[in-house]
C-alpha cells in the first residue's frame, strides 16, 4: 500500500506547474475568457511539444507512453489554472475510444476533439472532430451561450445519439479538475483573510471567517483522496473504477462548488465583481457538477451498487 | 501509488483473518461499544489481543508492542472492522497513557506500567479537563505540592472516560501557581484505588456512565510517578493529546465501516425512497473519503516521519459523518426509532454520536487548530 504519487509524477506537476503559471496567470485566462473563441489556439502545438496530449499514447504511436496517473497530475493542474482548451474534450472524453491513427495524431497536436454527452457537446466550436452514438462525425453544430466562458458547450448540426464515453475515466478527470479549482479558490480565500484588515485586525483571526476555510480545506482534502482513489482505479482498471470515479465527481464536484462560494462570501465584494477571477473558478466548478449529471445522479448509481436497484 | 497490499502486507492481513477466524466468538461480533464491552468479555476479549500482539502493533517490542509497521495497525483495524469485532478496552491505556510514557518515561516507569496496558490487567483514565478548564487546559486548577518528598493532590476532575473502572490516571496538575502559564504544570500517574480519590460516574445522554468526576482529596503521590520534569507537565500533555488524535484515524474508519455495514443492512430490509437512497450513497462516500484521507496520511507519515496537512481532517470529518449516520439509521427505522429493542444499537449511535464533537477536541478548537497551524491563518488569541 502506497498511497502518493511517484517522485516522477510530481516532478510533472512541478513542471505543468511552472509552465501554466507563467503562461496562463490568472489576468491571461480572463483575457481569453472575454475573448470571441475563449482560447489560444497556439496553445494546442505548445501542449503537444510538453508532451501532454500524447501522455498516455503509446511511444510507437508518437506518445509518452505513460498512465492516466499521469494525465490525473495534468487534469489537476490544468483545472487548478482554468487552462482553456479542449484538454479535457480530446483527452479525457474522446482519446481512449480512438483508433491507433487518430491517437497519433492527437498526440503531435494534429487533431481536436470532443464527444457529444446529454445532447451537448463541449468545446464544439474549437475542436475537429466530435464522437457521437455512430462514431466520429465533423465538428459542425452551433454554439451555445454557456456560464463558463472558459469550456463552452455546443449542438451538433445533425441529430446523433450520445457517444458511449469511458465514463469512470471522463468521471475520475473532472474529479481531478474539480481538486484544482477548489484548492485555489481556497488558497486565494486564506490569502485575503490574512491581508484584510477590519477592526484593526486581518479578518482570518474570526472564527465565523476561518472556520469557514477550514470546512473548505477538509472538503478539498477529502476530495482529494477519493479523485486519486479514482484515478489510481481508472489507472490499474480496478473493478472499483465505475463507483469510485462516480464517487469522486460528485463529491469533488460540490466541494469545489462550496469552496468558491466560501472564498466569494471570504472575500467580500472583491469576491463578487467580474474583475477578480474568482467568478469563472465558481462557474467551471458549476459545469463540472452539471456534465453527465449532478452529483445526485451519480449517488443514484452507488446506491444502486449497494442495495439494489429500486 | 500502489493501493493493493504488498506480499509481505498480504501475508500480516492472512495471519490476522486466521488469527480472528479462530479466537473471534460469533457472539462478539458486532457488539456495540460504550460501557457494555467491560463487562466480563471485554476484559477477556482484551487479553487475547495482547497475547498475540495485536493490542499495541506499533509499539517497540521491547516494551510489549509488535514493533510493526502503521501500514500494519491499519490492516489490523480493517480487519477487525470487517469482522465486526469489539476493540481492545484499554483505550486511554493503548491511545494516551502508552504512547506518552514511551516518550517521556523512565525505564522502570516503561517496564512497570506498559506490559498491564496490553494485558488489559489494568485500566487507566485521564484526568485533564476540569469544571473551569475544558479547551483551555492550560488553566488547570488541580493542585499538586511537593511535601515530605510527595505530591499532595486536591482538586477536581471532570468528563473523565472509565474512571469508575480505572486503576490507573494520566494527571494534570498545578505544581507551581506564580510559573508563568504552561510552566508550572506536572504530569502525574495516580493510583485510582489511593486513599482520596472518589469517583462519582456522570450519567450521559445515552443512559450509562463512561464517563465521572474525579476528586481528590490530600491524595499522596510518589515523585517516581512525574512523567517528565516536574513543570514541564503542558509538553508531556501535548504528547498526549497528539497521540489522541494521530492513532485515531483507522480506528475511526474502521468503527465507521462497521457502522456503514450495518447501515446497509438495515436499508436492505427497508422501502427506501429516493431521497433516502441519495443519503445512502452519501454516507457510503464519506466513508470512502475517510479510508483514503487515512492511507494518503499513512503514507506521508511512513515516507516523511511527520503526520502532512490530511492528518488534521479525519477526527473533524468522522465525528460529523457519524452524527449523520446516526440520523439517517433512525429515519430508516421510522416509526420504530424509539423501539429500543435488542442493544439498541442505533440508538445507542445516535445519541453517543452527539459527544463525538465534544471529545478529544471539540469541533471548534479543532477548527481553529487547523486554521492556524495548517492554513497560517492569524492566531484569535
Amino acid at each position: 500500500m502506497h498511497f502518493a504519487f511517484t517522485p516522477d509524477q510530481e516532478a510533472l506537476r512541478t513542471e505543468a506547474r511552472r509552465w501554466l503559471d507563467e503562461r496562463y496567470p490568472p489576468e491571461r485566462v480572463a483575457e481569453l475568457a472575454d475573448s470571441e473563441t475563449g482560447w489560444d489556439p497556439a496553445s494546442w502545438a505548445e501542449l503537444a511539444e510538453l508532451g501532454w496530449l500524447g501522455v498516455s499514447v503509446a511511444e510507437d504511436e508518437g506518445g509518452a507512453g505513460l498512465g492516466f496517473l499521469e494525465e490525473a497530475v495534468l487534469f489537476e493542474e490544468l483545472g487548478r489554472a482554468l487552462y482553456p482548451g479542449p484538454y479535457f474534450s480530446t483527452v479525457a472524453l474522446a482519446l481512449p475510444l480512438l483508433g491507433a491513427e487518430e491517437r497519433a495524431a492527437v498526440a503531435a497536436g494534429a487533431t481536436r476533439w470532443s464527444a457529444q454527452v446529454d445532447g451537448l457537446v463541449s468545446d464544439l466550436a474549437i475542436v475537429d472532430r466530435v464522437l457521437a452514438a455512430g462514431g466520429p462525425v465533423a465538428a459542425d453544430g452551433e454554439s451555445v451561450e454557456t456560464m463558463d466562458a472558459t469550456r463552452r458547450l455546443g449542438r451538433l448540426a445533425t441529430s446523433a445519439g450520445d457517444a458511449a464515453i469511458d465514463r469512470p475515466r471522463v468521471r475520475a478527470a473532472l474529479a481531478l479538475e474539480a481538486v484544482g479549482i477548489a484548492q485555489r479558490a481556497l488558497d486565494w480565500g486564506v490569502q485575503h483573510a490574512k491581508e484584510r484588515q477590519q477592526f484593526g485586525k486581518a479578518i482570518g483571526v474570526y472564527q465565523a471567517v476561518s472556520h469557514s476555510l477550514v470546512d473548505a480545506f477538509m472538503a478539498t482534502e477529502l476530495s482529494r483522496s477519493l479523485a486519486y482513489w479514482a484515478a489510481w482505479c481508472v489507472a490499474e482498471d480496478d473493478e472499483q473504477a465505475p463507483t469510485a470515479a462516480a464517487a469522486a465527481k460528485a463529491y469533488a464536484a460540490e466541494a469545489a462548488v462550496s469552496a468558491c462560494e466560501r472564498s466569494i462570501q471570504v472575500h467580500g465584494g472583491i469576491g463578487f465583481t467580474w474583475e477578480h477571477p474568482l467568478h469563472r473558478y465558481y462557474k467551471r466548478a458549476q459545469w463540472i457538477q452539471a456534465f453527465d449529471g449532478f452529483p445526485a445522479r451519480q449517488r443514484a448509481e452507488i446506491a444502486a451498487a449497494l442495495v439494489g436497484s429500486k | 501509488m500502489q493501493l493493493r497490499d504488498s506480499a509481505e502486507e498480504t501475508a500480516f492481513r492472512d495471519e490476522v483473518r486466521a488469527w480472528l477466524a479462530h479466537n473471534l466468538p460469533d457472539d462478539l461480533r458486532g457488539r456495540r461499544g460504550g460501557a457494555a464491552r467491560f463487562e466480563e468479555w471485554g476484559r477477556e476479549w482484551s487479553r487475547k489481543l495482547g497475547e498475540a500482539g495485536y493490542a499495541a502493533l506499533t509499539w517497540p517490542r521491547e516494551y510489549g508492542g509488535g514493533g510493526a509497521p502503521y501500514s500494519h495497525q491499519a490492516i489490523l483495524l480493517e480487519e477487525l472492522a470487517k469482522s465486526q469485532a469489539p476493540g481492545h478496552i484499554g483505550v486511554i491505556g493503548l491511545g494516551m497513557a502508552g504512547p506518552t510514557i514511551i516518550v517521556h518515561g523512565t525505564d522502570e516507569q516503561k517496564s512497570r506500567y506498559l506490559p498491564k496496558i496490553l494485558s488489559a490487567e489494568e485500566i487507566w483514565c485521564q484526568g485533564f479537563s476540569e469544571p473551569g478548564a475544558g479547551s483551555d487546559l492550560a488553566s488547570v486548577r488541580t493542585r499538586a505540592e511537593l511535601s515530605d518528598g510527595r505530591y499532595v493532590v486536591n482538586g477536581q476532575k471532570v468528563w473523565s472516560s472509565y474512571a469508575h473502572l480505572a486503576d490507573w490516571c494520566i494527571l494534570v496538575t498545578l505544581s507551581d501557581p506564580d510559573a508563568p502559564r504552561y510552566q508550572g504544570l506536572t504530569y502525574l500517574l495516580v493510583d485510582m484505588h489511593a486513599p482520596g480519590v472518589e469517583v462519582r460516574p456522570l450519567t450521559q445522554i445515552t443512559g450509562e456512565a463512561e464517563f465521572n468526576e474525579i476528586f481528590f482529596a490530600d491524595v499522596e503521590v510518589p515523585v517516581e510517578n512525574v512523567i517528565g520534569e516536574p513543570g514541564q507537565g503542558w509538553q508531556v500533555a501535548m504528547t498526549t493529546l497528539m497521540h489522541e488524535r494521530a492513532a485515531l484515524g483507522f480506528a475511526l474508519s474502521g468503527a465507521f465501516e462497521v457502522a456503514v455495514r450495518k447501515l446497509l443492512e438495515l436499508a436492505g430490509s427497508r422501502d427506501l425512497d429516493d431521497r433516502l437512497r441519495d443519503r445512502i450513497a452519501e454516507t457510503w462516500i464519506e466513508l470512502q473519503a475517510l479510508k483514503w484521507t487515512n492511507y494518503r496520511a499513512l503514507t506521508r507519515l511512513m515516507e516523511t516521519g511527520a503526520p502532512g496537512p490530511e492528518a488534521s481532517v479525519p477526527k473533524l470529518h468522522w465525528s460529523e459523518a457519524n452524527q449523520r449516520l446516526g440520523k439517517l439509521a433512525l429515519e430508516l427505522l421510522g416509526p420504530e426509532a424509539q423501539v429500543t429493542d435488542g442493544d439498541g444499537y442505533w440508538q445507542w449511535l445516535q445519541l453517543r454520536s452527539r459527544g463525538n464533537t465534544i471529545e478529544a477536541g471539540t469541533s471548534e478548537i479543532l477548527r481553529n487548530i487547523v486554521a492556524e497551524r495548517v492554513l497560517g491563518l492569524p492566531k484569535g488569541r
